[in-house]
């Protein structure tokens, strides 16, 4: 009924799911960070913003290059986790999700900590007069009130996330079913004779994805707001 | 209760450095203009400024020492603030601001009291409200609640009512005398409104460029001895009401009675009085056939001449003081002296209008 096909069915559950673990993976992180660069005064800290805002410059394709350095099963890190653990990431999907979760790293990171500075330190301050410990005041001050900012964040790398190409095929390539994400499956039709009505389908179907989650995020966001009103 | 300050403190060109004490509960006035360094003194005060070197102790409990290196940390000192922008916190209706410091004090309330403050506040309509649906002057209110349930050994108010406007202002000033009669909490209360001190305070600390330039109460403030920043205000009297005659109320006070028009209040009920030094006449001998109510026997303290041909003469009336200010002329011509019992002539006394519909609404 859809005219997609299985394998293409099964492109865009695996776009899901490599997106959705690779936001929630990469939360924390981005919360901390948001944090650290929002809270703190410190040396060099210029220095690791440009890090962490790294990912959102660098070609995608070197990014997968430098996660192969890294991770690969023959490569230091890497291959002290594939023996020590047994965990490996080349050519696999959680290879995908890690790829998708550095790179969309600071679309959360940049909008949770632009909702944290935008709440007011005095109400900090006034938790604080009150009693609340540092933890008791970001658990239910500062975190609630940049909640918005957090969940904007969250569905805008889940949307990037889905389009990742460039870091994903140079990582854990393009194996149907384990890596092949929706524009890598877009890729591989065009690669195919004949494959353009397919890549057409597909592209049609990232269209419909993307526009779905920005106006979710816009949703989120308004809803959030209201919450104060 | 007491409140024991001693803090200096530098920041860029501005130096504070200030000492000053206040035994027992009631409010202390922390009066002067802007820049002199009293939002600085209730941070402090509060552990969201540390002084570079000091002592602060609220009720014998050390909560800053520099000798010693002391400095509790803000959220174990239990001092109440409530600041100038009242701070509610958005996304928590009322009841949840309120009950904010009351769920993280050490000895909680219990609820017939948070009953009562929210009554002596009148809270009760505002409590399912979200604060982006509440007034400012509502607002102010329910920070003033919200820092009293947390059971505050000391409560700061940094110019709670500097943001309002005259008409907000005059609705929080009776929640506010409310407050200091009733909470039994030792208040420290910011203000740069001659008329809010002269309404509220049982001290004041005068203070300019971050110096104490002189404090003593409220009487000596409104009488103009404490500082040398104002010209003598009138006199401010706390009295009694001890009864009605007629269309008439009594109201005592050590040293004498006042007459006013008849007050809807409980008998007993404590009420403060102003009487502006222009609105003291002086008699030699005690005028008989007159219009004036209110006639005291005084004993003049001092006389002191100051602009436009106009002298203040300083009066004891038991232990109430009274100023009058007449003309320099005056003062000659009846020969007044320090020592000389006088006569005053009170044209007017004047009762706040806002809090008297307060206490009829309380009958």
């Amino acid at each position: 009924m859809t005219g997609l096909s299985d394998a293409e069915i099964g492109a865009l559950l695996l776009s899901l799911r490599v997106s959705c673990v690779a936001v929630l993976a990469a939360l924390p992180f981005a919360l901390a960070a948001a944090l650290l660069l929002a809270r703190r005064n410190f040396p060099g800290k210029i220095l690791v913003d440009a890090i962490l805002h790294m990912p959102l410059v660098l070609p995608p394709v070197a990014m997968g290059y430098l996660l192969l350095v890294v991770f690969g099963t023959r490569a230091g890190l890497g291959g002290w986790l594939y023996q020590t653990f047994g965990i490996r990431f080349v050519f696999s999907w959680t290879g995908a999700v890690l790829a998708a979760a550095i790179l969309t790293f600071p679309f959360q990171m940049r909008a949770i900590r632009l909702s944290l500075e935008s709440v007011d330190a005095g109400l900090s301050d006034a938790a604080r007069s009150l009693g609340a410990s540092r933890f008791d005041r970001f658990r239910n001050i500062t975190l609630p009130l940049a909640l918005p900012g957090v969940v904007a964040g969250a569905i805008t790398a889940f949307a990037a996330s889905l389009g990742e190409f460039g870091a994903i095929i140079t990582f854990v390539s393009n194996i149907p079913g384990q890596t092949r994400t929706l524009p890598l499956a877009i890729y591989s039709a065009l690669q195919t004779p004949g494959g353009e009505a397919a890549a057409a389908r597909l592209a049609a179907l990232s269209i419909l994805l993307a526009l779905v989650f920005m106006t979710l995020a816009e949703f989120a966001q308004r809803r959030a707001r209201s919450l104060y009103a | 209760m007491s409140v024991d300050v001693r803090l200096r403190h530098a920041q860029g060109a501005f130096v504070l450095d200030v000492a000053f004490q206040s035994e027992a509960s009631g409010v202390t006035a922390l009066f002067g203009p802007s820049g002199s360094g009293k939002t600085t003194i209730v941070h402090a005060i509060a552990g969201l400024v540390r002084p570079q070197d000091g002592r602060i102790a609220v009720d014998n409990r050390v909560l800053f020492d520099s000798n010693h290196g002391i400095d509790i940390a803000v959220e174990e000192r239990r001092v109440g603030l409530v600041f100038q922008d009242a701070r509610l916190f958005p996304h928590m209706r009322v009841d949840d601001n309120l009950r904010f410091g009351w769920r993280r004090a050490r000895n909680r309330m219990s609820e017939a009291d948070i009953a009562r403050v929210v009554e002596m506040l009148g809270l009760g309509p505002l409590l399912a409200r979200k604060p982006a649906r509440l007034s400012g002057g509502e607002k102010s209110r329910v920070a003033l609640g919200r820092a009293l349930l947390a059971s505050p050994s000391l409560l700061l108010l940094d110019e709670p009512l500097a943001a309002l406007d005259a008409a907000r202002k005059a609705e929080i000033l009776p929640y506010l005398e409310r407050l200091r009669d009733e909470a039994r909490v030792p208040i420290v209360h910011v203000s740069h409104s001659v008329d809010e001190v002269l309404r509220l305070a049982d001290r004041v600390v005068l203070l300019d460029k971050g110096r104490v330039t002189g404090q003593g109460s409220v009487f000596d403030f409104a009488a103009g001895e404490i500082g040398e920043l104002l010209p003598a205000a009138g006199a401010v009297i706390d009295t009694r009401l001890e009864g009605h005659d007629g269309g008439l109320s009594l109201l005592s006070f050590e040293g004498g009675r006042l007459v006013v028009a008849r007050l809807h209040a409980p008998l007993g009920s404590k009420l403060r009085v102003r009487i502006r030094a222009e609105d003291v006449l002086l008699a030699r001998e005690e005028p008989h056939q007159i219009s004036a109510n209110n006639v005291l026997t005084t004993r003049i303290v001092s006389l002191r001449e100051i602009a436009n041909a106009q002298a203040d003469v300083h009066l004891a009336c038991g232990r109430a003081r009274l100023v009058a200010r007449i003309t320099q002329a005056s003062c000659a011509r009846l020969a007044l002296k320090p020592g000389d019992g006088v006569f005053a002539v009170l044209k007017s006394v004047i009762l706040d209008p806002r809090a008297l519909r307060e206490l009829s609404g309380l009958e």
